[in-house]
C-alpha cells in the first residue's frame, strides 16, 4: 500500500464517483453520478420494500397466532436455524437456475430471506408476554381477538419491531446481488468491475453500506418508538433490545 | 494438413452426457466431480471458524471491560451495530484499500461482523445471573474476579453459546460472498466462471454451505451440553 | 503310389499355411506400419532430455476454467515428456491475479488471450484492440516484452464472443449464417449476455449502432442455460464454449464484420523461464498448440465438461491423437 494518501485517494475518488459523472473504464459509456445511483438505488429500495412488506404480511399474522395459542416453539426455532443457514447467495443462485432471471425471482428470494427473523421475533414476543397479564385479560371476559389485538400485540410490538429491523437489513444487503439475476440494484457497479473499475466498486459499496445502516437505524427508533414507556422502565438494562431467542427463552417458566 | 481433432477416430466409447447438456441435476455429475469441492469446503470452514474464533475473542473481551464499567455497553453495542448492519459485501470493498485483496480483509469483515451477535450474548447472559447468586458468591468470600470467572461466566455459558451459534451459521452464510473479498469459499464455486448456474453445482455448493452451518450448530450445541451438565435436567 | 499322393498334399498344405501365414504376416506388417509406432524422420513425437530434469523445477500456471485447465496440462504434460519437472499451479483464479503472479515470479507461464491482455494489462480500450489476431498477437507480444515476458506464438483458435441461437430460433428466422443477416433479418430478438457487455462499445452498445440491433439485453452469466430456459433468444457464448459442438442444438453466427476482437492464446512465459528451459523446449509448448482449432478446443472441451473426463486425461488423449506422445 501507498500509505494513507493513496487509502484517502481511494475513498476520495469513489466518494467522487457518488457524485459526479465520468467515463467508465473502457471509455464508452460515462458512468457515476447522482442520477445513475439514483436509480440502482430505487431499483434497489422496491424490491427490498416489496419483499419486507410481502413477508410481514405472510409471516406476523402466522406468528401472532402460533405465539397466542403457543403452539409454535419448533416451527419458530426451525426457521431461524434454517433461515440463518442458508447463504443468501446459494439461495439466490438456486433460484436463477431453477427458477430465472428477473424482478419476480429476485423479490421471491428476498421474501424467503426476510420470513425467518419476522416468524421468530414476533412468536418470541408473544411468548413474552406476561402469562398472568393474558389470565387477567381472559377473567375479564375479552375473547381471544381481543387479547391478542389489546394486550398481547402492543407488548409484542417491540420484539416484532426488531424482527422487521433484522428483516429488513438482511433484505437491503441483499438485494444487492440482485444484478446476478438481471435487476440493476446498487450492486451493479460491483458485478461489473471492468466498466466502473474498482472505484465504482468501492463508490456502490459506500452508498449500500450508508443505506443499509439508516435502514437499520430507522427501524432502531420505530422499535424504541413503539415500546410502551411501562416496559422500558421495568427493564432497567435494556435488555429486551438485545434479548436474542434461545431455547431456554422459548419455553414458558 | 493436420485433420483437426474432431475428425480423428477417437477411441473413447460413451457420448456426451445428455443430463449436463441440458442443465439438469445430475446426480452421476455430482459423484465424479464431487473432489472439487474440497478444497472450497476447507476455505470455508477456515472463514468461518475463525472469525468465529476471534470475534469471540474480542467479544469476551469488551463484555468483561462492560461488565464493571456498565456505561461502556452503549457505545460498544452502538459501533459493533454499525459493523453489523453493513452488509458483508460491502465490507469486503471498503477494506479493499486498507487490507488489499486476500483473505485479511475477507477475516477483518467476517470478525467485525461477529462482534454485536456475540458481545450482546454474553452480556445478556452475564446480566440474567440472578443478583441472589452473585451475593451468595461474594458472601461466601469471593472477589469480584473470581465471581465472574467461576461464577458468572459459566452461568452464562448457554447464553453464549446460543449468541456462537447464531454467529456460526450467519457467518456461513456470509463467508460465501468472500470471493468478492479475493478470497476463495463456496461462493466461489457457485459463482465458477465456465458453469454458471449450473444447477447440480449450485445445488452441491449451496448445500454443502448450508450443511457446514448445521454441523457448526450441532457441534457448539454439543459442547455447550458438555460444559453445562447442570442444564440436562431442563433440557 | 499313396505315400506320394499324400507327400504332395502335404507339401500343399504346408505350403498353403506359408502363403496364407506370410499374407496374414504381411498384413499384420501392414497395420503395425499404418498406425506409425516406430518414430520416423518426420514424426512429432516429443523426444526426452535427460538433461533437463536437472533444469529445475517449472512451474505452469493457468486460469481457473475448463479451457484453461486443459491448455495449462497440454503445456505440462509436453514439457514432463522433455523430461522437466513440472509443477501444476492451475487455479489461480482471475487474470488480475494470474498477471500478478507471472510478473512477479511466482510463476514461470501462463496462457492469455490476446485481447484480455491488451485490455487489461495494457490499458488499451476495447475498441481500440486490433482486429485482425497476428497484429492483435504481435503488439500483445511487444507490450508484454516490455515486462521481461516472451509470448510465444498465438494459438490458431480465437476464443472470441460468438452470437448463439438455439437450433429452433434459427430456423424460425429462416437460417441465417453471418451477425449481419441475423440483425437485418430480426433485429428485436433478445440477447443475453455477461454484465459488463451492457456498457461496452465492443459489445452491447456496438451491436446496436453497427448491426441495427433494437432488442433487449438480459444481463446474465447463463450463456446456454438462457437458450434453454427461454430466458433469451440469443446470447454471447465462447468461440470454443463445448455446446457449440453440439451443432444440432445450438447454431452460432459468423463474425462477418470481424466485430468482437481477437482472443487468441499466447503463453507467457518469463525471460528468465525461457533461459532456464531453452530454445528447444519453446519449439514444442509452440508445436503442440498448432492443431488448437476452434472445432478442436470445443471437441476437448466438450470432453472434460459434458463427457466429466478429468483436463488431464484429455491433455493426454488430444497429444497422443495429435502425434506428440505415443
Amino acid at each position: 500500500m501507498n500509505g494513507s494518501l493513496a487509502i484517502l485517494g481511494d475513498f476520495g475518488e469513489a466518494v467522487e464517483f457518488i457524485f459526479k459523472e465520468r467515463p467508465s473504464v473502457s471509455g464508452d459509456v460515462m458512468i457515476g453520478g447522482i442520477p445513475e445511483l439514483a436509480g440502482f438505488g430505487l431499483t434497489h429500495m422496491y424490491v427490498s420494500i416489496a419483499a419486507v412488506l410481502i413477508a410481514a404480511a405472510l409471516a406476523i399474522p402466522l406468528a401472532l397466532w402460533l405465539g397466542h395459542i403457543g403452539r409454535g416453539d419448533f416451527l419458530a426455532t426451525a426457521t431461524s436455524n434454517v433461515g440463518r443457514a442458508v447463504p443468501s447467495l446459494a439461495l439466490l443462485a438456486f433460484f436463477i437456475s431453477f427458477v430465472g432471471l428477473g424482478y419476480t425471482n429476485v423479490i421471491l428470494v428476498l421474501v424467503l430471506l426476510a420470513i425467518p427473523p419476522l416468524i421468530t421475533n414476533t412468536y418470541v414476543g408473544m411468548r413474552g408476554v406476561d402469562r398472568d397479564l393474558v389470565d387477567a385479560a381472559r377473567g375479564q371476559g375479552m375473547t381471544g381477538m381481543e387479547i391478542v389485538r389489546k394486550i398481547e400485540l402492543p407488548l409484542a410490538l417491540p420484539s416484532i419491531f426488531g424482527g422487521l429491523r433484522t428483516s429488513a437489513v438482511n433484505v437491503v444487503a441483499t438485494a444487492t446481488i440482485a444484478p446476478l439475476a438481471n435487476v440493476q440494484t446498487l450492486g451493479e457497479p460491483i458485478i461489473t468491475p471492468q466498466t466502473y473499475g474498482f472505484v465504482g466498486q468501492l463508490g456502490a459499496a459506500i452508498v449500500v453500506a450508508v443505506i443499509t445502516v439508516a435502514v437499520d437505524f430507522l427501524f432502531a427508533r420505530l422499535q424504541r418508538a413503539v415500546t410502551p414507556a411501562g416496559l422500558k422502565l421495568t427493564e432497567p438494562t435494556g435488555r429486551r433490545y438485545f434479548s436474542l431467542p434461545t431455547r431456554r427463552r422459548l419455553k414458558s417458566p | 494438413m493436420i485433420p483437426p481433432l474432431a475428425q480423428t477416430s477417437i477411441g473413447q466409447p460413451g457420448g456426451s452426457d445428455k443430463c449436463v447438456e441440458n442443465n439438469g441435476f445430475c446426480p452421476d455429475w455430482i459423484v465424479d466431480n464431487i473432489d472439487r469441492y474440497w478444497t472450497p469446503l476447507l476455505e470455508h470452514v477456515y472463514l468461518t471458524v475463525l472469525p468465529v474464533t476471534i470475534g469471540f475473542a474480542i467479544s469476551l473481551a469488551l463484555a468483561i471491560l462492560a461488565h464493571r464499567r456498565r456505561w461502556l455497553t452503549g457505545p460498544i453495542i452502538t459501533i459493533t451495530g454499525i459493523f453489523f448492519a453493513i452488509p458483508s459485501i460491502a465490507a469486503f470493498f471498503l477494506l479493499q484499500p486498507i487490507t488489499g485483496l486476500g483473505y485479511t480483509t475477507a477475516m477483518v469483515a467476517l470478525v467485525s461482523y461477529t462482534l454485536l451477535i456475540i458481545f450482546r450474548n454474553i452480556t445478556t447472559g452475564l446480566r440474567n445471573v440472578p443478583a441472589e447468586t452473585r451475593d451468595a458468591a461474594l458472601g461466601q468470600g469471593l472477589t469480584e474476579r473470581q465471581v465472574l470467572f467461576r461464577v458468572e461466566l459459566p452461568l452464562a455459558v448457554p447464553e453464549i453459546m446460543a449468541g456462537l451459534r447464531v454467529a456460526s451459521s450467519t457467518t456461513v452464510g456470509l463467508a460465501a460472498l468472500a470471493l468478492y473479498a479475493g478470497a476463495g469459499g463456496l461462493g466461489a464455486e457457485i459463482l465458477r466462471g465456465d458453469d454458471k448456474f449450473f444447477k447440480s453445482n449450485v445445488v452441491v455448493a449451496g448445500g454443502l454451505a448450508v450443511l457446514l452451518a448445521a454441523v457448526l450448530d450441532l457441534l457448539i450445541l454439543t459442547v455447550q451440553r458438555w460444559m453445562t451438565p447442570w442444564q440436562r435436567a431442563r433440557t | 503310389m499313396i505315400s506320394t499322393y499324400r507327400k504332395i498334399l502335404t507339401m500343399l498344405a504346408v505350403l498353403c499355411l506359408a502363403v496364407g501365414v506370410g499374407a496374414c504376416g504381411d498384413d499384420d506388417d501392414a497395420d503395425k506400419s499404418s498406425t506409425g509406432s516406430a518414430p520416423a524422420a518426420d514424426s512429432k513425437v516429443i523426444e526426452r532430455d535427460s538433461a533437463n530434469a536437472s533444469k529445475g523445477t517449472i512451474t505452469v500456471a493457468s486460469k481457473n476454467f475448463t479451457e484453461q485447465f486443459v491448455l495449462g496440462e497440454v503445456y505440462s504434460q509436453a514439457l514432463e515428456a522433455q523430461g522437466f519437472k513440472v509443477k501444476r499451479r492451475l487455479n489461480l483464479g482471475s487474470e488480475q491475479v494470474a498477471y500478478k503472479a507471472l510478473t512477479g515470479g511466482d510463476i514461470d507461464m501462463y496462457p492469455e488471450y490476446t485481447g484480455t491482455s491488451l485490455i487489461n494489462f495494457f490499458d488499451v480500450k476495447p475498441a481500440d484492440v486490433p482486429k485482425d489476431p497476428d497484429a492483435a498477437y504481435t503488439q500483445t507480444k511487444a507490450d508484454y516484452a516490455k515486462q521481461d515476458i516472451a509470448a510465444l506464438a498465438r494459438t490458431p483458435f480465437s476464443n472470441t464472443y460468438v452470437v448463439t441461437s438455439t437450433k429452433k430460433t434459427a430456423d424460425k428466422i429462416g437460417n441465417p449464417k453471418t451477425m449481419t443477416e441475423l440483425f437485418q433479418k430480426a433485429p428485436n430478438l433478445s440477447i443475453s449476455g455477461f454484465p459488463e457487455c451492457r456498457q461496452r462499445q465492443d459489445c452491447l452498445l456496438g451491436l446496436r449502432s453497427q448491426f441495427g440491433y433494437k432488442g433487449k439485453f438480459i444481463s446474465s452469466d447463463g450463456k446456454f442455460n438462457d437458450l434453454k430456459g427461454g430466458n433469451s433468444e440469443l446470447t454471447l457464448a465462447f468461440g470454443t464454449d463445448p455446446q457449440l459442438a453440439l451443432t444440432d442444438q445450438y447454431v452460432a453466427y459468423e463474425d462477418d464484420k470481424q466485430f468482437f476482437p481477437p482472443y487468441n492464446i499466447a503463453l507467457g512465459v518469463r525471460n528468465d523461464a525461457i533461459e532456464k528451459i531453452g530454445p528447444e523446449a519453446v519449439e514444442v509448448l509452440e508445436a503442440v498448440q498448432e492443431p488448437m482449432t476452434e472445432t478442436v478446443m470445443r471437441e476437448l472441451n466438450r470432453r472434460v465438461e459434458l463427457e466429466k473426463q478429468a483436463p488431464k486425461v484429455v491433455a493426454a488423449a488430444y497429444l497422443k491423437e495429435e502425434g506428440f506422445l505415443e
